[in-house]
């Protein structure tokens, strides 16, 4: 029980106001702004088990014995419609993928829609049909849903809300807590597209071809891979912040160290051109079609097979490890030229720089 | 890539590396003038394939860095003025003025707004006329081409609603200020390679002569930063000091004379404060009288302030290679990215901020 003293604690607001009196944009860009926010305001809120486990979803078990997964993400993306995809799919996706990191396989999705007045009717149309079929593609239904309207300027033309619903079928455990040294670190493929073809679009840059969004459901990739028995003990999609960010919550909640090589990491040239010209990290961007997976090292060959395999996995590289020992918490990257350096998590957004 | 891989390739790193090793016989200091030089340097760990004997220290490159508080108090006040938009380079937006950020401005409502070019705000000043816009104009030599271009143009479109608030430098009165002092330990010198593309290489020559300092104009690859130490070390050891151009597949010894033409259309040189270190003369850029029209600050009426620093931050030491990032007391304590006492934590060209990023040990070990 709570004793007074922490009674009054939790009453005042635990980012401390003289800070950040106002929420900032890097509250919500995946770095460690978004991690405090999370940390110290929603965690201590609104603590329980589930949440707790800082997972891409919740993962519970029904009295029959069942486990399943739910999740919930908020989709504000501007352009509306990009290369490669649209916030409805994104949507789709984002969710199908939250659920697939912990090994579920997505049933049921319900979708949200926060319409700015005005926004063209055709406009709604084709992202609601751009839906279906990715949710056709994924192989969920969306099940329930709400529709609200909002003044003119209270909204950047539509934000959508989905969240799902998927079961567990195997016994596997797979969290960051699983999470062993040794384990070998895969990715299914370039990174960076999905965060430069956003940029790109906004920012009016033009290359030779336009750079496509790599958004995609990843629930057959890693259905493949828990079918081929791949001992899988952590999975994480790489989106907001990048492989970066995500290695660093995982070593942090595993209290590991992970150390990465430069060279093995797969990116696409015209995303390391447009990143060289904004002076971005490719390692902090954004994807939506890109996991990790730690997997056990003795699985780690089969792993990549099984992944490259999969049309959604033909680019899949073996990108590093879990350290023996090395400092808990921390992300190392060998560089090109044979040196180590830190990984940190994104402090704020990626800023482009002056020269 | 093109003109990338090349230049970071591991095989040719440690080659020049050996080469460098083979040719020292004593320890040399070196500084590299650019804080895009100093990030690269940390982050592919270049300094670590050198010889013991070789210290590189880091120079006051960083255009964010130097940009002084009561600079950035102004751009700020202007933010928060009816009417007004602020556009900036994203590197500004994080920089601590003495109250509060950019970004904070812009979270308390402010329309700020990142360009990647000066250029533009011009097309934001068209599209929104009942409004003031305001480009904060900071940066070395390198930058100082696309501000007066879009002085320039702006005068020649009649876009009256466009200011700029001005706060260039200048890299060789910096050098001259870091050879003489009397704590100097500088030896040798990687010059900027973008600015030398601009500016050429000839106002290095006299300062070369007279501080007998040998100034190598490098590039920003990990290759191009070993083949510009080779260079000095070999100058050092035979006790030459001439100015080398290792970056010639960019930098001419005459720089770009057309982009040189239009600074000078429309700024000149005069005194200039750099943040952490005091004023220095004829060290920066400001409008000319006949672009006066264009000064944010005698449009907004902006007067000096008091601006306030951290007493703390030992920027202004680290700026001029006489101290390193983490013999600060604060680094990575009291001092971080997210809540900086000084710009070099803040600016992606910033020594603290490369430190901190690529550096930083951490206490705990790990589970085993």
């Amino acid at each position: 029980m709570d004793t007074p003293s922490d009674f009054t604690f939790t009453l005042s607001c635990p980012i401390p106001i003289s800070d950040y009196p106002n929420v900032l944009l890097a509250h919500g860009g995946g770095g460690k702004l978004s991690h405090m926010l999370v940390e110290k305001m929603m965690l201590r809120a609104f603590g329980n088990p589930a949440l707790d486990a800082r997972h891409d979803s919740a993962v519970f078990t029904l009295d029959g014995g069942a486990r399943l997964a739910f999740t919930t993400d908020s989709y504000v993306i501007h352009p509306l419609f990009f290369p490669g995809g649209d916030i409805g799919s994104l949507a789709v996706h984002g969710t199908v993928n939250d659920l697939s990191m912990c090994g579920a396989r997505p049933l049921y999705l319900s979708a949200g829609f926060i319409i700015e007045e005005g926004l063209p009717m055709d406009t709604l149309w084709r992202i609601v049909q751009s839906m279906a079929q990715a949710a056709q593609r994924a192989g969920v239904q969306i099940v329930t849903g709400d529709t609200k309207v909002v003044d003119r300027g209270k909204a950047d033309g539509l934000f959508i809300n989905t969240a799902g619903v998927g079961v567990i079928e195997h016994a596997l455990r797979i969290a960051p807590q699983s999470v062993q040294p040794g384990d070998v670190l895969l990715v299914n493929g370039d990174l960076g597209r999905h965060g430069m073809a956003i940029m790109a679009v906004r920012e009016g840059l033009e290359f030779e071809s336009a750079i496509e969004s790599d958004s995609a459901p990843l629930n057959s990739l890693v259905q493949e891979l828990i079918g081929a028995g791949i001992e899988i003990h952590c999975l994480r999609d790489l989106t907001r912040g990048g492989l970066a960010s995500a290695l660093n919550e995982i070593a942090g909640a595993a209290q590991v160290s992970i150390s990465i090589e430069e060279s093995r990491i797969p990116l696409r040239d015209d995303v390391r051109a447009a990143c060289e010209i904004l002076g971005f990290d490719p390692l902090y961007v954004a994807n939506e079609g890109r996991l990790v997976a730690f997997v056990a090292p003795q699985d780690a060959e089969r792993a990549l097979d099984t992944l490259r395999a999969h049309p959604l996995g033909q680019g899949a590289a073996r990108i590093g490890m879990v350290g023996e020992g090395g400092r808990a918490g921390i992300v190392t990257l060998r560089s090109r030229i044979g040196a180590s350096r830190i990984v940190d998590m994104m402090s704020g957004e990626q800023l482009p720089r002056i020269c | 890539m093109k003109y990338l891989d090349e230049y970071r390739d591991g095989d040719a790193a440690r080659q020049y590396a050996q080469a460098i090793a083979r040719i020292t016989t004593r320890p040399w200091t070196i500084m590299e003038i650019c804080g895009g030089q100093t990030h690269a340097i940390v982050k592919f760990g270049i300094d670590e394939l050198l010889p013991e004997a070789i210290t590189l220290v880091h120079g006051p490159g960083c255009p964010v860095c130097v940009t002084p508080v009561d600079l950035i108090d102004k751009a700020i006040e202007i933010a928060a003025q009816r009417d007004t938009i602020l556009c900036s380079f994203g590197d500004m937006l994080r920089v601590p003025g003495t109250g509060k950020d950019l970004l904070s401005a812009k979270a308390g409502g402010a329309d700020v707004r990142i360009v990647y070019s000066p250029v533009d705000c011009l097309k934001i000043a068209r599209d929104n006329p009942a409004r003031q816009v305001v480009f904060f104009a900071v940066g070395f030599e390198t930058t100082a081409p696309a501000n007066a271009m879009a002085v320039y143009a702006a005068r020649q479109q009649g876009i009256a609603n466009f200011s700029i608030l001005v706060s260039h430098v200048l890299v060789p009165p910096a050098m001259e200020a870091i050879l003489s002092a009397p704590q100097n330990q500088v030896q040798g010198f990687l010059a900027a390679g973008h600015v030398c593309a601009v500016m050429g290489y000839t106002e290095y020559e006299p300062i070369a002569q007279r501080y007998h300092t040998p100034i190598v104009v490098t590039g920003f690859e990990p290759v191009d930063i070993l083949q510009g130490v080779h260079l000095c070390v070999r100058q050092l050891e035979e006790g030459r000091a001439e100015v080398e151009n290792q970056y010639a597949r960019v930098v001419r010894r005459e720089g770009n004379p057309q982009a040189r033409k239009l600074i000078y259309e429309v700024f000149e040189v005069g005194p200039r404060a750099w943040r952490g270190i005091g004023e220095i003369p004829n060290s920066g850029y400001r409008l000319r009288p006949a672009y006066a029209d264009f000064d944010a600050e005698r449009r907004f009426g902006l007067t000096a302030r008091a601006a306030e620093e951290s007493s703390e931050c030992i920027a202004g030491l680290v700026l001029q290679g006489v101290k390193k990032p983490d013999q600060c007391p604060a680094f990575g304590t009291r001092c971080t990215p997210e809540r900086p006492l000084g710009a070099p934590m803040v600016s992606s060209e910033g020594a603290c901020a490369a430190y901190y990023n690529y550096r930083r040990a951490a206490a705990q070990p790990a589970r085993r």
